[in-house]
């Protein structure tokens, strides 16, 4: 894992002691609150429906037990217990005091962790593939690049007033677990013809009101011209991205009107101009210095057998759970943060520090947070995998469905936050209740669903399979469908239904759906095939069918 | 009826008479948009004394078993997430 230097020690306990004075300032009324919100933004301390929220970065997704522990002590003494895992890999706690916050970011820094730019118009947390240093399909750990963005990014003087925030996702892996063509920027490690290892850079994907999917803008960037390249991209975008209108400032909305040949143009000049002062190179060394941070732990020579068990939910859960490995004898797991009728992304502090006692018994170095709300292990020792099933079953951890209809993405929703029209949390989990028999589950395979309770599509809804909305209709909730979005490498962006569904038909207008795919579907068609080969108007048919009775 | 959170911990609350309380059911319910607005320029003082942030009136209306906000939003506010009845302040019995 990445250890902090001198550098970045000292400038996080600096953040820290600020912060503390500027509460200090605006509890005794030096600082009002039009001058204080954005110093709490920049500090990950937003104010939401019930409380505030502090929203804490996990850079590329990585923790260690140290830090697991760190988070457990923070929900048990300053929240209220738990934690809630987001869509970028970060955590968010949902009900601190305001006075303590301090108090919380100093025991944060004691573990290396912060919630710096984790809000606010700048480059915010870096995500990464969550399998990131354990896929087979990968040509480099990502988490190097991303850390040396988030080194580059952080603090940096002329991208800290962007027009809008700013959102970066690198993989190093064929399969997208990254969603990076939906991210303002990202970085995927290639190899070209040659076959030396550089950079895809892709611009101008996003989400929320106006979605659109990103497109490369560097086909091939030389290693040592990563940050130069990326520099290049938000130069244009500091420049020429719109700030006189919120619903337009970010770089989609540039990448889109300028066009694919005029954004790589533009890019191309100023990443001449950058080149041309020849500072801003990565040196080989530096890669190699902070990429030894990341090397894999040393792995054994091992059966690659999986054990034997007689236990039949361990068959199951290792049927979704548990995914190819680099190393023989090795897999990766995925443990679901989406217990049947539960929240998804929630932990319990118990959990968190029962998984730290978990990678320090099984020589575990570290646990992912992935963009789908679960959590991984990347390393695990396929003779373990019982044991540690069995570990995570007691707490509750064990949930055979990665993957499947049950592994919703949903953002917190009005239950949370103060931006919803509708709640979220709710429908998600009615959906998994509807669909909890596993052998069901089995049968419809992957179908990806994702929920947002507000247009700003935390919950990723454009990318799903199935993809639900939230509005608002005179204050009461409604749902919109989408089908047929993928955030994967196949990216597309999924086509609104029509009319809305109130909160009591939501779920029989999912189930109606579903139920027509397994009808229509050929040999072995995901949701997403079938969809993409018969178009909506079969979907459209049958999930207002009941609708259309009712109405007449 | 008008409502803000607390500046120190976040915690909303309802305005009663010139100042402020935790459960929705003892919060002041005006009976004309005048009142209301009177209310609210009182309570930006409370802003300005740093005691709460973000005041704002909300419309609430008579039902059989009280006073309850006509949107799902201020519902969910006063009484705590609907997934967590254990949180919020319907976990504390402050009534809503």
């Amino acid at each position: 894992m990445y250890r902090y230097d001198e550098f970045d020690a000292a400038f996080v306990r600096q953040r820290v002691e600020q912060f503390r004075f500027q509460v200090e300032r605006r509890l005794s009324g030096e600082l009002t609150e039009d001058q204080f919100k954005p110093l709490r933004l920049m500090n990950g301390l937003y104010l939401q429906l019930h409380a505030y929220m502090l929203r804490v970065a996990v850079p590329y997704g990585t923790l260690s037990a140290r830090q697991l522990r760190m988070l457990a002590h923070i929900a048990r003494k300053y929240d209220k217990g738990y934690g809630h895992f987001t869509t970028r890999q970060n955590i968010q706690f949902n009900w601190p005091k305001l006075k303590d916050v301090p108090d919380i970011l100093a025991e944060l820094a004691t573990v290396e962790m912060h919630a710096i730019q984790t809000s606010g118009n700048c480059i915010r947390n870096v995500t990464a593939d969550h399998f990131a240093g354990a896929a087979e399909d990968e040509v480099e750990d990502p988490r190097p690049v991303a850390e040396i963005v988030r080194q580059w990014s952080s603090l940096h003087p002329e991208f800290s007033f962007l027009p809008r925030k700013f959102k970066i996702a690198v993989s190093g892996a064929a399969h997208d677990r990254a969603a990076l063509k939906f991210h303002d920027m990202a970085v995927e490690i290639v190899k070209n013809e040659a076959g030396e290892t550089g950079y895809r850079v892709l611009v101008g994907g996003g989400m929320g009101r106006t979605p659109y999917i990103g497109y490369t803008v560097g086909d091939f960037v030389a290693k040592p011209d990563l940050l130069s390249f990326l520099e290049a991209v938000l130069r244009v975008y500091n420049e020429e991205g719109r700030r006189d209108n919120i619903y337009k400032a970010r770089i989609k909305i540039l990448a889109h009107t300028l066009g694919e040949a005029e954004m790589r143009r533009r890019v191309a000049r100023e990443f001449a101009e950058i080149k041309a002062a020849g500072t801003q190179q990565l040196p080989a060394e530096e890669l190699a210095r902070i990429a030894a941070y990341f090397a894999p732990p040393p792995f054994a020579a091992l059966s690659d057998e999986m054990p034997v068990s007689a236990d039949k939910d361990f068959f199951d859960w290792t049927k979704t759970n548990i995914h190819k490995h680099r190393a023989p004898g090795y897999a990766i797991a995925t443990i679901s943060l989406k217990p049947i009728g539960g929240v998804p992304g929630d932990a319990r502090h118990e959990q968190l520090d029962a998984l730290a006692d978990l990678l320090d018994r099984y020589g575990m170095a570290e646990i992912r947070v992935s963009h789908e709300q679960n959590l991984v292990l990347p390393h695990v020792r396929k003779k373990d995998l019982p044991a540690i099933f069995a570990r995570l079953k007691e707490l509750g951890l064990a949930t055979p469905n990665a993957g499947l209809i049950t592994d919703i993405i949903a953002c917190p929703g009005l239950d949370y936050c103060d931006l919803a029209n509708a709640r979220s949390i709710p429908v998600a989990q009615q959906i998994s209740e509807r669909f909890a028999d596993l052998s069901l589950q089995h049968d419809i395979g992957e179908l990806k669903i994702k929920i947002s309770g507000c247009i700003n599509a935390c919950g990723h809804h454009h990318a799903g399979h199935i993809g639900i909305l939230g509005v608002d209709k005179k204050g009461v909730e409604f749902y919109q469908l989408q089908l047929g979005g993928s955030g994967a490498e196949d990216a597309s962006i999924g086509e609104i239904m029509g009319p809305g569904f109130g909160e009591h038909e939501i779920v029989d207008a999912v189930e109606r759906v579903v139920e027509t795919y397994l009808k229509l579907r050929r040999g072995s068609e995901r949701f997403l095939d079938t969809y993409r080969r018969v178009g909506m108007e079969p979907f459209r048919n049958m999930a207002y069918r009941e609708q259309l009775h009712a109405a007449h | 009826m008008l409502t803000a959170n607390r500046l120190v911990d976040g915690d909303v609350v309802y305005w009663r008479a010139g100042g402020w309380v935790e459960a929705f059911d003892q919060g002041d319910v005006f009976a004309t948009d005048a009142d209301a607005e009177v209310a609210l320029q009182a309570a930006r003082k409370s802003v300005a004394g740093n005691v709460v942030v973000n005041p704002y009136l909300f419309e609430v209306r008579a039902e059989a078993d009280g006073i309850q906000p006509v949107k799902e939003r201020e519902i969910i506010r006063a009484a705590g997430p609907t997934v967590r009845r254990d949180l919020g302040k319907q976990a504390h019995d402050v009534s809503i």
